[in-house]
Parts: C-alpha cells; sequence; structure tokens
C-alpha cells in the first residue's frame, strides 16, 4: 500500500525542511548582516538582527586597505587553474579505469581515495620545503599544482563513478555501427557523460576556490587568493568582525552566484547513481 | 549475401575455456538460433561473430573471407542487443541513422533509408522522440530499425526479447520471424528460451558448456536428439530417463521417452507406479508418477483426466518414440 501523503505531512515537512535550510544559511545570512554593522554593532549584546545602522563604510575600507581585485584574480587563476589540469588528467584516468578495468583497478581507486584521509597538516613540512627548494611559495604555479593534486582522487572518484553508469552495450552498439574510437568519443560518449563532466567541474572548482590550509601557509602576497585576503582581517590587533564579514562576503559572492546558477547540475552530479 | 563459417573456433578468458572448438555452417538468408542454458557460451559466441570479442583460436569466415582480424563495423553485420543499447541522447530518427552517417552517405540517401526503415517498423509517428519517451516495444522496434537499415549481411540478435513481457514477446518473435523471412537476410540469434528457439529457428544450435551439442532443424532436434543433453534440453515438460537395464534393455545405458509419449493406463500393461502429484491444465494433465526402481516419470495424458495423487498406473512407452543412449550419452540408432 502506498503511503498516504496528507495535506498536514506535507506541511510538517516542508517548514521542517524550511527550518533545516534556514539554519544551514544562518552563518552566511549573519555574515552578511555583520557586513553591513558598524564595528560597535557588530558585537554588541544583544545582537541586533535587522533593525541597526546600516552601512556600506566597511566595504569601503576593506577596498581601501586591501586589494580586492588581486586576491580575486588570483582565486580564479589557481581554483580555474587546477580545475582544468585535474579534469586533463583524470578523465583518461577515469575512462580507462571504467572501460578497461584490470584486476587491479579497484585497488588502485582505493589507493588515490587513501591520500584523503591523511590530514594536509600532515605533510605541510615536506611540501613547505619541497616548494621552498624549488621557489614555489608564493606563486601560482605552486599552488595550482598542489590544489590540483589534492582534489585529484576526487575528481577521478566522481567521473569514474559517472562512466560507469554509461552501458557498455551502447559503446559496443556505436562501434558496430562503425564509429571509430575518436567518433565514439566525440558523438557517443561526451554528449552522455555531459552532465557529470559539468558537475565534476563545478565541484571542484568550488572545492579549489574555497582552499585554505595550502593557500594560507604557501603564499603570502603575490599568489595569495581571497582566503588569505579573508584571513588578513583576524589579525593580532583585533578582531574586526564587520570588515571581517565584509572581505568574507566579497569572497564567496562569486561562488555563491555560480553555485546558485548551476545547483541543478551540482545537485545531479552529487546524487548520481544513488538516485535514477 | 550472408554465409557465416566457423572454424575450430575457440575462445578463453584467462585459463576458462568458454568456447571450446566451434564448427559451424550457416547458409545464407537462414535463422539460426543459438540455444542453451545460461553460462554456455553463447553469447560469447555471438560476440565473437561480431567481433566484439576476439578469438583465441580459429576462423571465422563470412562469404568466405576471414574475419577475426575486420573490425566489428567491417565486418557488415548488425547487432541488436538486449539492452537495446540506444543512444539515449539521440531522437529515433538519430539512433537509425548513425551507421549510415558514421558511414558517410549523402544527407538524402539517409533520410530516404531512415524514413523506409521506420515505416516497416511502424516508427514513423516517433522518428523525432527520444527512447526514454518510447515503450519497451518501441524501443525494441528502434533497436531493430537501427539494425536493418544498414543492410547488413546477417543481423545478431542477443537475447533481444527477454526484456519485455510474456504477451509482447509472442508478438515481437512472430514480427522479427516475418521480417527476417522478408528481408532475407541471414540471423542468428541468441536465447535461452527453448520455445523461442523452437519456434522461430530454422535450425537450432544447441550449446553446453562451450561445446556445440547438435546443429539441426527443431523437429530433428525434437525427433533425433544426438545426446543425453540436447534430448533434456528441448522440450517441455523434460524427456524422462530411466536407466535401460531397469527397463529391461541391458544393452542401452540409458533409454529416453517423452512425456508425451508415454500411454497412460488404469490397469495392466507396460510400467507400473503411483501418482505423486497430477497438474491438470485443461486440455494436458502432466502426472508425475513415482515408478520405483525406474524413478520418477512425466507423463503428458491429453484431455480430462480423473487421476489423482496417490492412484495407480501404467505407463507404456510407444516404442518407436524410444530413444537409446550409451554409457557416454551419446544417441544409440538402430
Amino acid at each position: 500500500m502506498a503511503r498516504r501523503v496528507t495535506a498536514r505531512r506535507i506541511w510538517v515537512s516542508t517548514a521542517a525542511a524550511w527550518l533545516f535550510g534556514f539554519l544551514i544559511f544562518l552563518p552566511i545570512l549573519w555574515m552578511v548582516l555583520t557586513s553591513f554593522k558598524t564595528e560597535l554593532e557588530a558585537f554588541s549584546m544583544p545582537p541586533k538582527f535587522l533593525l541597526f545602522h546600516w552601512t556600506t563604510e566597511n566595504y569601503v575600507t576593506v577596498q581601501e586597505r586591501s586589494d580586492y581585485l588581486h586576491h580575486a584574480v588570483n582565486s580564479l587563476l589557481i581554483a580555474g587553474g587546477s580545475t582544468l589540469i585535474a579534469m586533463i588528467i583524470a578523465i583518461p584516468a577515469a575512462w580507462s579505469m571504467a572501460f578497461a578495468p584490470t584486476q587491479r583497478t579497484k585497488d588502485i581507486l582505493l589507493w588515490m581515495l587513501s591520500t584523503k584521509m591523511m590530514p594536509s597538516v600532515g605533510v605541510l613540512v615536506p611540501i613547505y620545503l619541497i616548494f621552498r627548494d624549488f621557489g614555489l611559495l608564493d606563486r601560482r604555479a605552486g599552488l595550482v599544482m598542489i590544489l590540483c593534486l589534492g582534489n585529484l582522487p576526487i575528481v577521478i572518484w566522481m567521473l569514474f563513478t559517472y562512466f560507469k553508469e554509461i552501458p557498455k552495450d551502447i559503446l559496443e552498439a556505436a562501434r558496430m555501427d562503425g564509429a571509430t574510437i575518436g567518433r565514439e568519443l566525440v558523438y557517443v560518449l561526451t554528449p552522455m557523460a555531459v552532465p557529470g563532466l559539468a558537475s565534476t567541474l563545478l565541484l571542484n572548482f568550488i572545492l579549489a576556490w574555497n582552499e585554505a590550509f595550502w593557500t594560507l601557509n604557501l603564499s603570502t602576497s603575490d599568489a595569495a587568493p581571497l582566503t588569505v585576503f579573508i584571513a588578513s582581517y583576524s589579525s593580532p590587533e583585533g578582531l574586526f568582525w564587520a570588515k571581517l564579514s565584509a572581505a568574507s562576503t566579497l569572497a564567496i559572492a562569486p561562488i555563491i552566484i555560480l553555485g546558485w546558477f548551476t545547483q541543478r547540475q551540482l545537485v545531479r552530479g552529487l546524487t548520481f547513481g544513488a538516485v535514477k | 549475401m550472408g554465409q557465416i563459417t566457423l572454424q575450430g573456433v575457440r575462445k578463453s578468458f584467462g585459463p576458462v575455456n568458454i568456447i571450446k572448438d566451434a564448427n559451424l555452417d550457416i547458409e545464407n538468408g537462414s535463422f539460426v538460433v543459438f540455444v542453451g542454458p545460461s553460462g554456455c557460451g553463447k553469447t560469447t559466441l555471438l560476440r565473437l561473430i561480431a567481433g566484439l570479442e576476439d578469438v583465441t583460436g580459429g576462423q571465422i569466415l563470412i562469404d568466405g573471407k576471414n574475419v577475426v582480424d575486420v573490425p566489428p563495423a567491417k565486418r557488415g553485420l548488425s547487432m541488436v542487443f538486449q539492452s537495446y543499447a540506444l543512444y539515449p541522447h539521440m531522437s529515433v530518427r538519430g539512433n537509425i541513422a548513425f551507421g549510415l552517417k558514421m558511414a558517410g552517405l549523402p544527407r538524402p540517401e539517409i533520410d530516404r533509408k531512415v524514413e523506409a526503415a521506420a515505416a516497416t517498423l511502424n516508427l514513423t509517428p516517433y522518428l523525432d522522440r527520444k527512447p526514454r519517451e518510447l515503450s519497451g516495444g518501441q524501443r525494441q522496434r528502434v533497436a531493430i530499425g537501427r539494425a536493418i537499415v544498414r543492410e547488413p549481411k546477417a543481423f545478431l540478435f542477443d537475447e533481444p526479447l527477454s526484456n519485455l513481457d510474456a504477451a509482447l514477446r509472442v508478438q515481437m518473435r512472430l514480427e522479427v520471424t516475418k521480417l527476417q523471412k522478408q528481408l532475407g537476410t541471414t540471423a542468428i540469434y541468441v536465447t535461452h528460451d527453448q520455445v523461442e528457439a523452437m519456434t522461430m529457428a530454422d535450425k537450432i544450435v544447441v550449446l553446453n558448456a562451450g561445446r556445440i551439442e547438435q546443429y539441426g532443424s527443431p523437429l530433428e532436434l525434437y525427433e533425433r536428439p544426438a545426446n543425453l543433453f540436447v534430448a533434456g534440453f528441448i522440450g517441455s515438460p523434460k524427456m524422462n530417463f530411466v536407466p535401460g537395464e531397469a527397463a529391461g534393455e541391458p544393452g542401452v545405458a540409458t533409454l529416453g521417452i517423452r512425456p508425451e509419449h508415454l500411454k497412460i493406463g488404469k490397469e495392466g500393461e507396460g510400467w507400473p507406479g503411483t501418482v505423486s502429484v497430477a497438474e491438470h491444465l485443461g486440455r494436458d494433465t502432466f502426472l508425475y508418477v513415482d515408478a520405483g526402481t525406474l524413478g520418477m516419470l512425466t507423463a503428458r495424458g491429453v484431455g480430462e483426466f480423473s487421476l489423482k495423487a496417490g492412484d495407480r498406473v501404467w505407463l507404456s512407452p510407444e516404442p518407436a518414440r524410444l530413444h537409446r543412449f550409451d554409457k557416454e550419452g551419446a544417441a544409440v540408432r538402430a
């Protein structure tokens, strides 16, 4: 017997979903609100929700004190570059593991994932020394490399699960129909994998954009992305909550806008295989 | 043209021999069915012919030319997959046209051929739909359309009807047979369903554990099975096997008799036994009889029978319908 969906049940679950969504969104909302407060109001007790003196002065100060655009361009180059290189490496890797697996394919996949099980800080010193000796500290190329390597296991795994879902029969049908490997790729495989490629690309970009551990430790100014820009507002001379919030809002705005417009792709990508 | 010959074809995956020395001659225009239990290698044999798997040894000749090193597309065959394997992002038109497009045919010719194929298969109203908007039977038709439009030397069918419901399967079975006769193209059809094999085939290849057990017309297999396996596999319910000695024929190892060739009597003659289950199907009655040293026997009676479990019966085999097998299981002919 199908479960009966009463109006009451719908009402309750809708309310619960909204509440849950709001709870998750609250820190971001609070940050945005705080960025429009004065420093005094930012940590007034009790906190003020909407009835405060709205001001944009924090944004002006942040812009005067540090160069947002410089950091934003760095973020874009580092996140974009590492994503692009990761995709170029991961696509063939995932193809071969999905369509021409060997006995060890499973082990390789697990081994790759296992690299993500160790906390990054465990290899901070050796990586730092390598970066120092090769002159990669505070260089965008270095950050592109480290972020690319860090995300590669996840990217390969995501693409692998995607490609796995493409039935082998269809590729064989294309082969019977006379498609060469190149044409098989262009006419059959790629169109079928586009949603997977797109969501992997997006997720990888977001992960790289928000990555803070390596970017904070391996860059200071020249290559510093937006994470460093935010961190510079929690300085030893005291916390400036309002300015920190303004800086954070500026830093995450591009990625939130990107996420907003691509949310359908993202959800589909993350639940792929789980829900059919 | 579509004459396919297998000469000593072998296939192994690692140490496992899937196909052991297959020899076969498929005549142009005939409908040949590969049948056998699951895991017998029938699909592998089909894929070897298609070129989707490489042979370990032997030759596959299509119209006299050895094709073992020829890629699938160049063999001039087309295949209908069990899962249909339609291109989900293409319309029905795109699916059917794909092979022609790959062959580089001019656009007007492609259109003409696609429309002709669609008309043959009653697909014209659906040409611009995507596969996901079609029913199972329609998808099956598109898969067939994709195969016929290329005018291949032979069609290869890999259990194409097993995803359809029973009623549709019977209908498609007829349609596929009719279409094949109408086009006159050689067809190789893989199934595990012996009813499909018996009804569709000009000739049946019975496979078991990678070996061709017998190759012949449906009635040949039914009337003159070459060995115990074929005798037991073809026909429903299964043929009864009794030890030769117990049946009074010490010269043969095993005696076989089909359920429909056992006369059921309420007294006197033949092998005595006790009915353990009686299945009344209306026109037919199947009796499962415990015949002592002969084992369990199945008998088929036509018409209504008053027999029920526990009744005493005598089963007499029609002498001309007895099958005799030697110790190795091979048929012994008088």
